[in-house]
């Protein structure tokens, strides 16, 4: 049966390739695939800094946004020839099962806890997460949980954890897991006058925040670290390392960093480069 | 409810401007939805009507397994197709992932048992009406299939342009396959998702219109076709 469906997909797959290839024609461009986050692609980032790096290598970046879980899935599959997420213990088990060449640290930002102006919890103006979570589930205040095993849900998970709270056993009560990405969980938290943690990046990009407005910030555990990664050729053949490496050494390298620290959302700063540079 | 004037605005912005990043998406959009259609109708208009004509084993199961085929979940159909061409999967060697290719594959399968299982009614109904002249003339099943299919042709139509509305429409598919990469993969439907996820609600209802109304255009020109076909006919 599955080969039978292969073999129907591959004449399918020969005839649209076919079709394609006028197409190809006219953009015969050298390209990498870049499996990232949504939190990376909404925030804007990507538009201010991906042309800034073809027109000085050359090399197009096809980015494919998903959620942090997603994007290891497919790295793993090797359909990407770089992962660039943020949820460091990931990242380095992508690396120590082979999968990966070598982790870099790019840029960091940080996350936020938004929710509705009038705060039924009392959690605005706590310095510590977990305290605030704690309030808000004390107080069964609706919380909107991204719910995909993304790096913000995996993040969020943690403080949970850390605020000695079982969410997941409330699950579709007060804890509502949209099972999606950053904006649609934002959206379905401004629908809802929820609770909600995001990236910075994203909620200074996010055009529809309704009643909701950033209640805790700053606390050392909401720290959000970007790292980038080669997918290892050794696993898959194809993966473009040489224009994958080029790409990691000019994200890490003072030109690039220079242009992520220039992206500015309304003036702030969305992402602040961190990378060691090499020889320094 | 101040979103619908908003998307109004963005759309008539995005069309009066002639926004180039739009046509780019509209006539991917089209190239991969037109191209699957083709695809689709070219396997299944003759799938639909053998399966209406010959009489073999397992013919109802084939039936009825096209007939469920066509409420095809798009996000299992992506899945599929990713695990396919999948650089791990048996068609990797391809590369086809994440290009228009891919795409097409997926709304192809898609679209092709809407189009056969509107087809088998067709032309089982045009079967029964012609069975007695088809059989004084001698036709055998193979001849009959390409009669009927041509005489079917006006309201074949209405069966390719279903299946031109669903492959235009869905999301889940192309969004697994495509991976909405910018210039190369966006098309209007993963546009609109791209931009309700960053909470552009009057751009992405704006994107919206501008796709009903494409669908619109399109089952006009095909209705007017079929109209003059007819008129000329008769």
């Amino acid at each position: 049966m599955v080969t039978r469906l292969s073999a129907l997909v591959l004449a399918l797959s020969l005839l649209a390739g076919g079709l394609e290839a006028r197409a190809a024609e006219e953009k015969t461009e050298r390209f990498i695939t870049v499996a990232s986050t949504t939190s990376t692609e909404n925030s804007g980032l990507f538009d201010h800094l991906l042309p800034l790096f073809t027109t000085a290598s050359g090399i197009a970046v096809r980015v494919v946004a998903v959620g942090t879980g997603q994007a290891i899935a497919l790295a793993r599959n090797g359909d990407a020839d770089l992962l660039f997420v943020h949820h460091k213990p990931s990242e380095e088990a992508f690396v120590a099962d082979g999968f990966g060449v070598e982790r870099f640290d790019v840029m960091y930002n940080d996350f936020v806890l938004v929710g509705p102006s009038g705060d039924p919890a009392g959690a605005g103006g706590l310095a510590e997460a977990p305290a605030a979570l704690a309030r808000i589930a004390a107080a069964e205040a609706l919380f909107a949980s991204r719910g995909d095993d993304s790096g913000t849900h995996k993040t969020e998970l943690g403080l949970w954890r850390a605020a000695g709270v079982d969410a997941a056993a409330a699950s579709g009560t007060w804890y509502r897991e949209t099972g999606s990405g950053m904006g649609a969980t934002l959206n379905a938290a401004s629908a809802m006058d929820a609770y909600a943690l995001t990236d910075r990046a994203t909620w200074l990009k996010f055009a529809n925040k309704g009643d909701l407005e950033v209640l805790v910030e700053g606390d050392r555990r909401l720290f959000n670290q970007y790292g980038i990664i080669l997918v290892s050729a050794a696993k898959h053949p194809h993966v473009k390392s040489a224009d994958g490496e080029a790409f990691i050494e000019w994200l890490i390298s003072p030109a690039g960093q220079a242009a992520i620290a220039a992206y500015r959302i309304e003036g702030a700063p969305a992402f602040f480069a961190n990378a060691r540079m090499a020889g320094g | 409810m101040i979103e619908f004037g908003q998307a109004f605005a963005a759309a008539f912005h995005l069309i009066a401007s002639l926004d180039a990043g739009l046509v780019e998406i509209v006539a991917l959009s089209l190239r991969i939805s037109l191209s699957a259609v083709a695809l689709a109708a070219l396997v299944g208009l003759p799938l639909g009507a053998a399966v209406a004509l010959y009489r073999f084993p397992g013919r109802l199961a084939v039936a009825a397994l096209l007939n469920a085929f066509m409420g095809l979940p798009p996000v299992v159909v992506g899945l599929i197709v990713y695990l396919l061409l999948s650089r791990s999967g048996p068609l990797g060697v391809l590369g086809l992932l994440f290009t228009p290719g891919a795409m097409i594959v997926a709304q192809w399968l898609l679209v092709t048992p809407i189009v056969a299982a509107l087809a088998l009614q067709t032309v089982a109904d045009l079967h029964t009406e012609y069975d007695e002249q088809l059989r004084s003339l001698g036709a055998t099943p193979g001849r009959a299939l390409w009669t009927l299919l041509w005489d079917g042709r006006l309201s074949l139509v209405t069966a390719v342009l279903a299946g031109f509305g669903r492959a235009s429409a869905e999301v889940g598919a192309v969004m697994i396959v495509g991976g909405n990469i910018n210039h190369v993969t966006r098309v209007m439907t993963t546009a609109i998702a791209l931009e309700t996820s960053k909470g552009d609600l009057a751009l992405a209802l704006g994107l919206g219109l501008i796709l009903i109304c494409l669908a619109l255009a399109i089952n006009f020109t095909a209705m007017a076709v079929r109209d003059l076909a007819r008129v000329r006919h008769a």
